[in-house]
């Protein structure tokens, strides 16, 4: 294996279909019309000498190195700005170009320290590439005027000169090693949309400075690296590459965090990981990334980390530390043990959508095979399953309809119930260029999210809906573009049934779903909701974007097919730009769900009571299949307390402290006889476990995801696994001393497994992807090359199903007790539970969940910034600090939930969606009051977290 | 089964009901096909023999779905 280095055309490739052709030092190139000189050359195999100018940004023309001569015009104009024209004749390489060159690199080299051997960018300078490329012998200046090198100049203090800023703590910035090619600022306004960057001074004070003149942790940066990716020089260099050294090898990868589902190289030095740099060519993020994929990984490496397998009798015991098999042995003795006494149907397990789509497959498959039941659940069934629901029943593909190049072509982007510049960082990014290119913004959101107003970007329209009236919403957008006649009927006569859309139609005309009648429901002015709706009818390409602020409900699933209704309404399907896009929360979500995670569908969601399809999966396993469908996480956790349920496998998920409700999660785990829990740490779930098997992370195995545009891209290992074991191999492990005889030697024999028993997969293999680097499902003979928009010139299941969405207040209300509605969410530098980021340096960003409240709701409680409060609800109670802010409207406070002691889920409430007991964890009634510090169950929490994690000395266990 | 669950039951099945009944087009046939295909077996064994008493506490659309199911399975029986 070889450092993967993309070639740099120094300008943006040009869209245009005109081609136009020239010639470059006497060589004819075709190329479009737009493309510069500079880019011309490179695709023609000559580079242009540059130091400003990358090809993630546009060009710029300052650092005047990359002049050419173009026959019969006057001049040395630079490359990089200047576009090709038919006919021209260009030369790259005159004495006259070569002295010009050398001039500039000379005054560059003059004003920069002469320390390349002790430099970390040694190997990996552009600065010293260039000094390099144009025969720089000689720099006549000397090094002794005015210069940004040293602190003193002849023992005098420098002004001129600054420290290193080391305070972020993923980069350096090393001012005296800047050239001031504005590559960082461009990157930083362009590419991440953050504009935290800029110059400050002019001419020779010209210097990069990170807001006001402040150090990059307090500035607004967010860490996305863009900036250090950019920088040629040392100036922007990751602490790592310090420490280690240049990288000497790498291999393309998908990021483990979100469901954008960024790909990079992870760049190493033997099994060290030197670190991780966005890939160009990655479909899903040209190139860009966010401080979580970008920097946070170094929980795989964590002292936390457990290594070895453990095993307990019961769970008030000190962990035992075991060999495999022993650990496997005991754990499928016990599930035998307790299927013969309570049932077959007596224990399930739960896929992680952080795993690959082998992994998930194979314990989904132990599930239905082994188990003989189809208990088997995963963790979308609290984010995404009214996804799945909805869009199936609109539609008939349980996916996002677009893929993430298509916002290119928006012209009015609505977002619901989504946080993308926090939540899907890299995605937003892409989002808020097209934003800065004109596309018109709606943001339906109880919050005040950041994209609603930030630099460059004011949304046209932000509708602060109470929690929990999304159908409300939906259903008045939906009576405002019916009566004012704004419904594209040639599109729904032809791609939808038109009585269901009559019936739909009369349905929202009705005068109690006009945005005047539900004003005061939903809590926003009637008259913005019309101005919304007018705006997404009738603004061009409209493209829905919306998140678990959507599905996260007790009507989760009517929103899905609200937000599906508007679109088919509309004509918004079926070409670039528009759709219906669920932002996936996990990296894997949507191919867990692809993958037969739920209990009532196998693989590629055939149901189960489908004679066909489990005809396929019987023959292929050799068993016979229940045709009935198994239980659901909560439907799970109700039989456990009942005494029905005892036995759970738990892939990666720890559903104790991300499942809602955690006293009812704790009496459940607690009333199992075998709960195994496979995991990089020992997660709060492990409190309850019998068995632990440690899981490896995914730079350790070979595997493919599914992001949210149902791309299927590779993981690849770039490091032995180091708890000895690949997931894949452990589930097999563990399946085998069931009896189940397993012998995949590779998780691409799995994936073989996979396309021959799934339609939407057929074509699907590791020879495929690596050839072609991704592809979107469906891939099979109907769409070879994948499907990056769906439902082109039909639905998938014929025609477009309008459903009657009747608004259902939630159960949920606020009254004199509880009057303060809270909801949930993310923050950019934390994950989910945490238990990846925290373990990294992303909690000098994050390191405690906070409670968002209104100035209003504080004063009225004699709150201020800081203090401790206590959140009580039906449920139970928490006690957290409080940060007081505009960004809720008085009434509805707001919290994450990244921090186990901080126990927020300990406070939502077992409410669940309609259709798929999805919980609402973004809508619990609370009441809010002052406190001296953390609540009785937090205190017994944390002892109880202690205690669960003792481990047996080995000296106790011998004896 | 608890009562506790056959309240959860109930709860769960009205809020499916609430969505059902307002469908035009086939809304207990809607929503007895969503419980089969959803509900796993003992759950939808809990709910029928709390029709089977009464059902109190479930909405007519709701009994008239499970009722839906009941004759399937008698039908099935026999």
């Amino acid at each position: 294996m070889t450092l993967i280095k993309e070639t740099d055309y120094g300008t943006p490739e040009s869209a245009s279909a005109n081609m136009v052709t020239l010639t470059i030092d006497g060589k004819s190139v075709t190329v479009p019309e737009g493309t510069s000189i500079m880019r011309a050359a490179m695709e023609a195999g000559t580079e242009i000498p540059k130091l400003c100018a990358t090809d993630s940004i546009k060009a710029f023309g300052s650092c005047r190195l990359c002049v050419i001569e173009v026959e019969g015009r006057n001049g040395t104009p630079a490359s990089c700005t200047t576009p090709v024209a038919p006919g021209i004749s260009v030369k790259t390489q005159t004495p006259r170009l070569a002295a010009i060159r050398r001039g500039v690199m000379e005054l560059y080299i003059s004003d920069h320290p002469l320390d390349c051997l002790t430099c970390a960018a040694n190997g990996d300078c552009e600065l010293q590439d260039m000094a390099g490329a144009v025969g720089l012998r000689d720099v006549r200046y000397g090094y002794d005027g005015a210069n940004h090198v040293f602190a003193r100049n002849e023992g005098e203090a420098n002004f001129n000169w600054k420290p290193k800023d080391e305070s972020n703590p993923y980069f350096t910035y090393d001012p005296s090693k800047c050239i001031v090619c504005n590559r960082c600022v461009r990157a930083c306004e362009e590419v991440q949309g953050t504009f935290a960057l800029t110059i400050s001074g002019r001419g020779f004070d010209s210097r990069v400075s990170p807001g006001m003149d402040e150090a990059f942790m307090e500035s607004e940066c967010v860490s996305c690296g863009a900036c250090v990716q950019a920088c040629p020089t040392a100036t922007l260099t990751e602490k790592s590459v310090i420490e280690i050294g240049q990288p000497e090898h790498s291999a393309v990868t998908t990021c483990a965090y979100c469901g954008v589902g960024c790909t990079f190289k992870a760049e190493m030095r033997g099994e060290e990981l030197v670190r991780m740099v966005p890939w160009k060519d990655g479909k899903a993020n040209h190139g860009h990334s966010c401080i979580k994929g970008r920097f946070a990984y170094g929980y795989a490496h964590h002292g936390d980390r457990v290594l070895d397998p453990m095993i307990r009798e019961s769970i008030d015991q000190p962990w035992r530390v075991v060999s495999w098999d022993e650990a496997l042995t005991f754990a499928a003795d016990r599930l035998n043990a307790v299927q013969a006494k309570y049932g077959k149907g007596s224990v399930g397990a739960i896929t992680s959508s952080r795993c690959s789509n082998e992994e998930t497959y194979l314990v989904q498959k132990l599930v239905r095979a082994g188990f003989g039941n189809n208990n088997v659940d995963t963790c979308a069934r609290v984010c995404h399953s009214p996804t799945g629901y909805g869009l199936n029943q609109a539609f008939g593909t349980s996916a996002g309809t677009q893929d993430f190049d298509s916002v290119d072509d928006a012209d009015v982007v609505l977002v619901i119930g989504a946080n993308p510049t926090d939540a899907h960082p890299v995605f937003g990014s892409r989002m808020k260029k097209r934003l800065r290119e004109g596309a018109k913004l709606i943001v339906i959101d109880p919050r005040r999210i950041d994209l609603v107003r930030s630099p460059h970007i004011k949304a046209d329209y932000h509708l602060p809906l109470k929690p929990g009236t999304n159908v409300a919403m939906v259903t008045a957008l939906a009576h405002v573009i019916v009566k004012e006649g704004l419904v594209n009927e040639a599109f729904v006569r032809e791609r939808c049934d038109w009585d269901e859309f009559q019936a739909w139609a009369d349905f929202v005309s009705l005068d109690r779903n006009s945005p005047e009648a539900l004003e005061s429901v939903i809590g926003v002015k009637a008259e913005d909701i019309r101005g919304a709706a007018r705006l997404y009818a009738t603004g061009g390409n409209g493209a829905i974007y919306y998140g678990l602020g959507v599905t996260e409900h007790s009507q989760g699933s009517t929103t899905v097919m609200g937000i599906a209704n508007l679109a088919m309404a509309t004509g918004n399907l079926g070409r670039r730009g528009v759709g219906v896009n669920p932002l996936r929360g996990q990296n894997n979500v949507q191919g867990s769900c692809d993958m037969g995670s739920f209990p009532h569908e196998l693989p590629g969601y055939q149901h189960i009571s489908g004679e066909a399809a489990r005809a396929a999966f019987e023959a292929d396993w050799g068993v016979k299949l229940d045709p009935e469908p198994g239980l659901r996480i909560p439907n799970m956790f109700d039989a456990a307390v009942e005494g029905r349920f005892k036995g759970l496998y738990l892939q990666g998920e720890d559903i104790l402290q991300s499942d809602p409700d955690t006293r009812h999660v704790s009496a459940a785990l607690a009333n199992m006889e075998i709960v195994i829990v496979q995991d990089l740490f020992l997660v709060e779930s492990a409190h309850y476990a019998h068995v632990f098997l440690p899981g490896c992370s995914f730079l350790e195995k070979d595997g493919t995801f599914t992001n949210a545009e149902r791309r299927i891209q590779r993981i690849r290992k770039v490091m032995s696994p180091k708890n000895g074991f690949g997931d894949w191999e452990i589930t097999q492990k563990l399946a085998n001393k069931l009896g189940m005889g397993w012998s995949y030697t590779h998780p691409s024999e799995i994936m073989d497994e996979i396309a021959r028993l799934t339609p939407s997969f057929r074509n699907v293999s590791y020879a495929m992807l690596d050839d072609i680097g991704s592809v979107q499902w469906p891939c099979n003979d109907a769409s070879p090359d994948g499907m990056p928009i769906m439902h082109i010139s039909g639905f998938a299941r014929g025609k477009g199903k309008f459903v009657i969405t009747e608004y259902v207040p939630t159960d949920e209300k606020v009254g004199p007790r509880f009057p303060l509605l809270l909801t949930t969410g993310r923050i950019l530098s934390q994950y989910n539970v945490g238990a990846q980021t925290r373990r990294t340096e992303n909690s000098q960003w994050h390191p405690e969940d906070v409670l968002e409240i209104h100035p209003h709701d504080a004063e009225d409680r004699g709150l201020i910034e800081g203090d401790w409060v206590k959140v009580a609800s039906r449920a139970g109670e928490t006690t957290l600090r409080v940060q007081i802010t505009d960004r809720v409207a008085p009434g509805v406070v707001y919290t994450t939930f990244h921090h186990p002691l901080c126990n927020t889920n300990v406070v939502t409430t077992d409410n669940s969606d309609w259709a798929t007991n999805c919980p609402e964890y973004k809508v619990t009634a609370v009441q809010i009051s002052k406190s001296n510090g953390p609540t009785e169950f937090q205190e017994k929490y944390r002892e109880l977290s202690e205690r669960a994690r003792r481990v047996a000395s080995t000296i106790d266990a011998a004896e | 089964m608890s009562h506790d669950s056959v309240e959860k039951l109930v709860k769960m099945a009205n809020q499916i009901g609430a969505f059902f009944g307002v469908q035009k087009i086939g809304a207990a046939a809607g929503m007895a096909e969503h419980l089969r295909k959803f509900w796993a077996p003992h759950m939808r064994e809990a709910i029928s023999e709390h029709v089977s008493h009464g059902g109190a506490g479930l909405d007519p659309i709701a009994i008239e779905a499970i009722k839906i199911l009941q004759a399937e399975r008698a039908k099935g029986a026999a």
